[in-house]
């Protein structure tokens, strides 16, 4: 099962290696990880995607609360979520091409974010499903390179995660 | 500049003085001097060991002892890398030590120079936290946050490094008085609901039983938890780290649970009806026992959350202090009795099969230890080393006032003699035995010579069977034949301790046992006992 989990930890140098070190050497699965830092600057927030049985996400939390840089932890459901992800992908296009490609921006919702001759540049924020979707669109005019974030998460409605 | 300016090397020393440390266990380098060179007039007593992990089981044994951080020292790459074993061998048993080490200079940090070795890095997964000082003046604030972390919570080890140029920049000293890390807050006192849940749990068993583990020393529990078993008549056992925590005298008290424990106190896990594990966290050894009772009922009393549940499904969950909890609940829970549970575990424990002869030119190592009994000083403290001498001391010595330690989660070969002189330093007064097997003592034996320069009047006694017997016997069951574990060359260990200047005896018959265990103890120098024990002898005997 995917847990979406929040992590509030001190912004020093080093901390998201310790993160990072503490899923490696307990051998708990990251599917996607992003950090950065939040309206308070000693402060950064890494969410974490991660994979694992109820046991695994209570040793997760746990475990990483006993970190003493991190300041805070929270698993998520997904109804309390909402969730994003960015992608740049850079397709073939030839001239010929283009008018098909902006229509599927349109409807995807994408920016046309540069082109050249014979490329296109799209980019788009979404959560996580619809950037599948938006991929395999793009995928018969050949895509040439992929770079997607990992996933950004915050709770929906008036509640806030703050120290 | 005001009198309270000096460099960073002064104010880390200034720093321990502060702390109240009087002892530090060490080996120099290029990168440390700056410290060193201070550390020589601060009054604090240096023990130079022989290798850098012995320095850090060194600390570990003082700590254990003390309750306070143990200090080690090390410099810069292979220095510091020789600590880690024992870095590690601390965080597995929850032993609170601070190591300081040096780094190269802070512009040379990547550019693998000479002895540079990334130690945070390295040490990450051993250590409770870690630090690299780069600003001059935080060093104070690193200093303190390292003991409160090292010593709070559950303890564990805490790693400075300091590059040489830091430590001979100017900074203020000023110790802070108190400390402040908003990301940690341990739990000290216990749920009251919970408490109370545990004495309802309590009074509907029948068959109830208390594991206690080293939690019960950490948080110094030794009379709460007495109290509390007699009080309900309740039988206890211990885990390994726990040995010593109840006075082994006591008729409630049933020994060593586990793979390698006793038929008694396995009888009581498999048997019982409510589980009470305090301040033990139940490691795969311990738990083999236990997998096959699904109609008793646990409580888990632990300072660690994240030890609640990860081995052992829990019904009753208390996290906090084992003494403020103990306290906590003695206030509420009546006397009660057990009569029969506890007359069951005494038929187990007296089912015992004599021991049978040993070889001739041999020592039954449970006869030998059962003699050691009868002369050992009631506070004696006992380090057993790693592999069969372990288990045999573990389940065969008998102390009331006394303390067992061991390397018991990492299982560090080595770890019994620099864990006695740290002990030993911590403690003058009392007895202080490293015992160990020929395999292990060919590990440590150059602390021989830290015992002797700095007058620490530890005893060695090595059980000498020329094999590694605990892999032997493992591979024997296994793989129906022994590889590797033959100790042919190895020396005469009593011409070693004597290169040392150190008295040495041996004995091949039990009837010498009891002269040479009393020469041993009347000694005020360092001893060395080689008894010889039979090559066949087994593990549980």
């Amino acid at each position: 099962m995917k847990h979406t989990i929040s992590v509030l930890v001190e912004n020093h140098a080093g901390v998201l290696a310790r993160v990072a070190g503490l899923f490696a050497r307990r051998a708990y699965n990251i599917d996607s990880l992003a950090v950065g830092v939040t309206a308070d600057e000693n402060v950064s927030r890494i969410t974490i995607v991660a994979d694992g049985d109820d046991y695994t996400l209570e040793q997760i939390l746990k475990q990483l609360n006993k970190l003493i840089d991190v300041i805070k932890v929270r698993a998520f459901s997904e109804t309390e979520l909402l969730t994003r992800e960015l992608v740049l992908v850079k397709v073939n296009c030839t001239p010929a091409q283009r008018a098909e490609l902006i229509s599927i921006a349109k409807i995807t919702e994408a920016k046309i974010s540069d082109i050249s001759i014979n490329t296109i540049t799209l980019e788009l924020s979404d959560y996580s499903n619809k950037i599948k979707t938006f991929e395999e669109l793009l995928r018969p005019y050949g895509i040439k390179e992929i770079v997607r974030t990992g996933t950004v998460a915050i709770q929906r409605g008036s509640a806030s995660l703050t120290i | 500049m005001s009198e309270n300016t000096m460099t960073v090397a002064k104010a880390m020393v200034e720093c321990l003085k502060a702390e109240g440390v009087k002892h530090v266990f060490g080996y120099p380098g290029a990168a440390i001097c700056p410290f060193y060179d201070e550390l020589i007039t601060s009054g604090i007593e240096h023990i130079l060991v022989r290798h850098e992990v012995n320095a850090g089981h060194e600390a570990s044994g003082y700590a254990r002892i003390t309750g306070r951080a143990g200090v080690c020292v090390a410099t810069s790459g292979p220095g510091a890398l020789n600590l880690i074993t024992a870095i590690a061998t601390a965080y597995m048993d929850s032993i609170p030590i601070v190591a300081i080490t040096g780094q190269v200079n802070s512009d040379q940090i990547g550019r693998d120079v000479f002895q540079e070795a990334d130690i945070t890095g390295s040490a990450e997964p051993f250590v409770k936290h870690s630090y690299i000082v780069k600003d001059p003046a935080s060093i104070c604030d690193v200093i303190k946050k390292a003991f409160y972390i090292a010593e709070t919570g559950r303890p564990g080890p805490v790693l400075i490094d300091v590059p040489m140029d830091v430590q001979l920049m100017e900074t203020e000293f000023m110790y802070p008085e108190t400390v402040e890390i908003r990301s940690y807050k341990p739990t000290t006192e216990g749920n009251k609901l919970q408490i109370k849940r545990v004495a309802d749990t309590i009074s509907k068993a029948q068959r109830p039983v208390i594991c206690a583990g080293g939690g019960v020393f950490l948080s110094d529990a030794k009379q709460g938890l007495a109290e509390l078993a007699h009080r309900c008549d309740i039988p206890v056992i211990n885990t390994m780290m726990g040995i010593s925590n109840m006075d082994m005298s006591d008729p409630l008290y049933f020994g060593m649970i586990g793979m390698h424990g006793v038929k008694a106190a396995n009888h009581a896990v498999k048997n019982c009806d409510l589980l009470i594990l305090l301040g033990a966290r139940m490691g795969d050894r311990a738990v083999v026992a236990i997998r096959n009772n699904k109609k008793m009922q646990v409580v888990h009393i632990d300072i660690d959350p994240a030890e609640i549940g990860k081995n052992l499904d829990v019904n009753t969950p208390v996290v906090g202090d084992i003494r403020r909890i103990l306290c906590q609940l003695l206030e509420i829970i009546p006397e009660m009795k057990h009569t029969d549970w506890v007359n069951e575990l005494d038929g187990v424990r007296k089912q015992t099969a004599s021991v049978p002869a040993a070889k001739e030119g041999t020592v039954c190592p449970k006869s030998f230890i059962e003699e050691l009994n009868r002369q050992l000083p009631k506070d004696s403290i006992i380090v057993a080393d790693v592999g069969q001498n372990q288990i045999w001391t573990a389940n065969n010595i008998r102390l009331t006032e006394g303390r067992f330690m061991t390397a018991g989660g990492m299982g560090t070969m080595g770890y019994s003699l620099p864990a006695a002189i740290g002990a030993k330093k911590a403690t003058p007064e009392r007895t202080v035995i490293a015992m160990c097997g020929d395999g292990s003592l060919q590990m440590q034996f150059m602390e021989l010579a830290t015992a002797i320069q700095h007058n620490i009047n530890v005893k060695i006694i090595v059980f000498v069977n020329s094999a590694l017997g605990m892999v032997r016997e493992l591979q024997e069951k296994i793989y129906e034949r022994e590889t590797a574990v033959d100790l042919t060359g190895s020396p005469r260990f009593d011409i070693i301790a004597e290169a040392y200047g150190i008295k040495a005896e041996n004995i091949t018959d039990i009837s010498q046992a009891e002269a040479a265990i009393s020469n041993m103890l009347a000694s005020e120098k360092p001893y060395l006992l080689q008894v010889f024990v039979d090559r066949e002898e087994r593990t549980i005997i």
